[in-house]
């Protein structure tokens, strides 16, 4: 492309911010603000966030072929700030979120609904100039005009034991012509109650957005925290965490796998995946003292040490899973009923993927080969070997195959990690000063963005959080036209995206 | 699948024996429950879940309740998809305001005699999300809790034990003079 704007080229034109690690950030003018706007509609540069602040936006890009990360940053002394949503759609909903939490608005935005905010807080703008709470308003959902359209609602209570969340449907019969979410019911006010946060406090908040992801949060916020602070962590914590990251994958790729079967009516995979997920949550709580491994990792290194003793259990582990989970594999693979409903269901096309830059399973499905620890490798990943394992067809048998094939590479990732664990101590001190750092990381569902500003005396002077799902999300209700309605439980597991890590 | 599901037949179940309970709270709400109702229900109790905003964490406890090693179906405790036909109301998480009126629905349709367990630290008080604009607090705020689980999550067996409190008047009843 002509002319394209590098990384380079906009840190240049902007104003670089001292004490902002381990990427660049820059404030920016309004011109510039729309011109990355315009280039993200065309380039191959991926919106990775897009947040508020106080009386300023950010928005971080990610060049995956210079393999780095900016942060721009536009100050909005009079509220508002040209609309990245109307060239980007991927930023619509993380500007409604802008506009109920700051109240500042993305001028010129496709849409003017709110999102998080449902008229119940009592207040308006929680992270802004408070005012006061708005008429809760009917919420105008999405039309679509035609004979025989009906609409089906769904939540936000759900039939199963999940999260809460609404989905609307216009059908024609069986075949859905479009599925609109609505979200904010788990809203807790996360990025509020951050500020002013001691670090332990936050460090608990972080590891409580979305609870399947519990370590990959912790490591996400401890990394932002350390790279504001610039110190490094001892090389057995950095070995460690990465343990329990694995750890993490393995028991939530044996859930969805089973749970994906057993929306397609096959509980004999849910029943024997259930076994595997339980033995790793087992093994967990027996090295680290906890099933999901919750504040194991704080910031300056880990609060779990795993004694030598512990080796005999995970390497037992290991075994029992490597004789068990190739027989489920050839189940799956040699079970035409199973495969009848998960080939070719729920397609998402490539160019979708690259544009919403879908990280995680849904993404690798789809032929959009990310993964951070690969990409914008941390330690201990730039020292491990392991493929990214990626598929082109898009489908839910697709996002399946990749969680087998990453929960095979998470178990050699697992040997690796064993037989190279460095001795020495897990926990470095943790000072107390102002900066600014941010850190990515790879969770089970894909790409986790920590942005933290600390302040003097080492609280948290602003933090946000953003979950893979924001951009896996609006890809469901692509994927799903055309499918029938019976199938959105499928399509919907196999995304299986976080809607406490959305709603905050 | 035929190999699968022959090993099933002479593998040794994973189901393990009933946890012994040894908490006063869940003696205490145990006794609470009313001899008419113990005796209409008998042991079986169909319970309905409501995430009123949690992290997603209890969920997952809550999912492994059904995993072979607690089956928790042998207690004649089942999950059921419509709180029309739940005796139980199992919450989790603080209740956000945006989920107060759906939590409040859910069991304003269910039929009494009715229980509310509240499961999860979150689910007391709020937890650590207690002070937000965003979050009403504990359960017990919008219903009238019966029980609390605590833990963050529970564990599994945690959440086996405080159910089974709720069946074994009945399991006494029976055994009793």
């Amino acid at each position: 492309m002509p002319n394209a704007l590098t990384l380079d080229d906009i840190v240049g034109a902007g104003h670089k911010v001292e004490n902002h690690r381990p990427w660049r950030r820059a404030i920016v003018d309004k011109a510039i603000w729309q011109a990355i706007a315009k280039q993200l509609g065309v380039s191959r540069w991926t919106l990775s966030g897009l947040w508020g602040d106080t009386g300023a936006v950010h928005m971080a890009l990610l060049d995956e072929d210079a393999a780095g990360m900016a942060v721009v940053t536009l100050p909005c002394p009079e509220g508002h700030f040209p609309s990245v949503g109307q060239s980007h759609p991927p930023a619509i909903r993380l500007e409604r979120t802008i506009r109920d939490l700051f109240g500042l608005e993305p001028q010129n935005a496709p849409d003017q609904r709110p999102w998080l905010d449902h008229g119940r807080w009592g207040l308006r703008h929680s992270l802004g100039p408070r005012t006061a709470e708005m008429d809760a308003k009917p919420y105008a959902f999405l039309s679509a005009e035609g004979d025989g359209l009906h609409q089906i609602a769904v939540g936000p209570v759900h039939a199963g034991i999940i999260e809460p969340g609404h989905f609307r449907f216009h059908a024609n019969g069986e075949a859905i012509v479009r599925l609109e979410a609505r979200f904010g019911y788990a809203h807790k006010g996360v990025e509020s109650l951050m500020q002013e946060a001691d670090l332990t406090r936050a460090a608990k908040l972080a590891g409580r957005v979305s609870g399947d992801s519990t370590v990959a949060y912790a490591i996400a916020f401890a990394r932002a925290v350390e790279a504001a602070l610039g110190i490094e962590v001892p090389a057995r914590a950095h070995w460690l965490r990465a343990l329990m990251a694995e750890f993490e994958r393995l028991a939530n790729h044996f859930g969805d796998i089973g749970a994906i079967c057993n929306d397609a009516s096959f509980p004999l995979m849910h029943a024997h995946c259930a076994i595997l997920r339980e033995r790793v949550l087992r093994v967990a709580d027996a090295c680290f003292g906890h099933r999901l491994m919750r504040d194991c990792v704080v910031p300056g290194g880990v609060a779990a040490y795993l004694d030598i003793g512990d080796a005999p259990v995970l390497h037992a582990l290991l075994t029992e899973i490597r004789q068990r989970f190739p027989r489920l594999v050839e189940v799956y693979d040699n079970t035409a009923s199973l495969q009848d409903r998960t080939v070719g269901t729920g397609i998402l096309r490539l160019h979708l993927a690259q544009q919403f830059g879908a990280g995680g399973f849904v993404g690798r499905a789809s032929g959009r080969g990310f993964d951070t620890r690969r990409a914008l490798p941390y330690p201990p990943y730039d020292q491990l070997p392991f493929e990214v394992p990626v598929l082109q067809e898009g489908d839910v048998n697709a996002r399946v195959w990749i969680r087998i094939r990453e929960v095979e590479q998470s178990l050699a990732l697992v040997e690796k990690i064993l037989a190279g664990l460095p001795g020495g101590p897990v926990r470095a001190e943790v000072p107390r000063r102002a900066g600014e750092g941010m850190a990515m990381v790879e969770g089970f569902r894909g790409d986790i963005l920590v942005w933290v500003r600390l302040s003097e005396d080492g609280r948290v002077a602003r933090c946000h959080l953003r979950d893979p799902s924001w951009f896996q999300w609006p890809l469901l209700e692509a994927a799903i036209e055309g499918n029938i309605v019976a199938d959105l439980p499928l399509c919907n597991k196999s995304f299986n995206c976080s809607y406490s890590g959305c709603d905050l | 699948m035929r190999n699968l599901l022959f090993h099933g037949l002479i593998r040794v179940p994973l189901t393990e024996p009933l946890p012994v309970s040894d908490d006063s709270e869940l003696a205490a709400m145990a006794a609470k429950l009313d001899k008419a109702a113990q005796h209409r229900l008998g042991r079986s109790l169909s319970i309905r879940m409501v995430d009123a905003g949690s992290c997603n964490g209890c969920e997952l406890e809550i999912n492994a309740l059904s995993n072979a090693f607690y089956d928790l179906e042998r207690f004649g405790l089942k999950f059921v998809a419509s709180p029309r036909h739940a005796d139980v109301l199992i919450v989790t998480g603080p209740v956000t305001k945006n989920m107060r009126e759906a939590l409040e629905r859910t069991y304003q349709a269910m039929p009494a005699p009715k229980w509310v367990v509240a499961v999860g630290d979150c689910a007391i008080d709020g937890g650590c999300f207690a002070d937000s604009y965003a979050v009403v607090g504990g359960v017990s705020e919008v219903v009238a809790v019966d029980l609390h689980i605590r833990g963050c999550p529970p564990s599994p067996t945690d959440l086996l034990k405080g159910l089974l409190a709720l069946l074994e008047p009945a399991n006494t009843q029976e055994s009793g003079p």
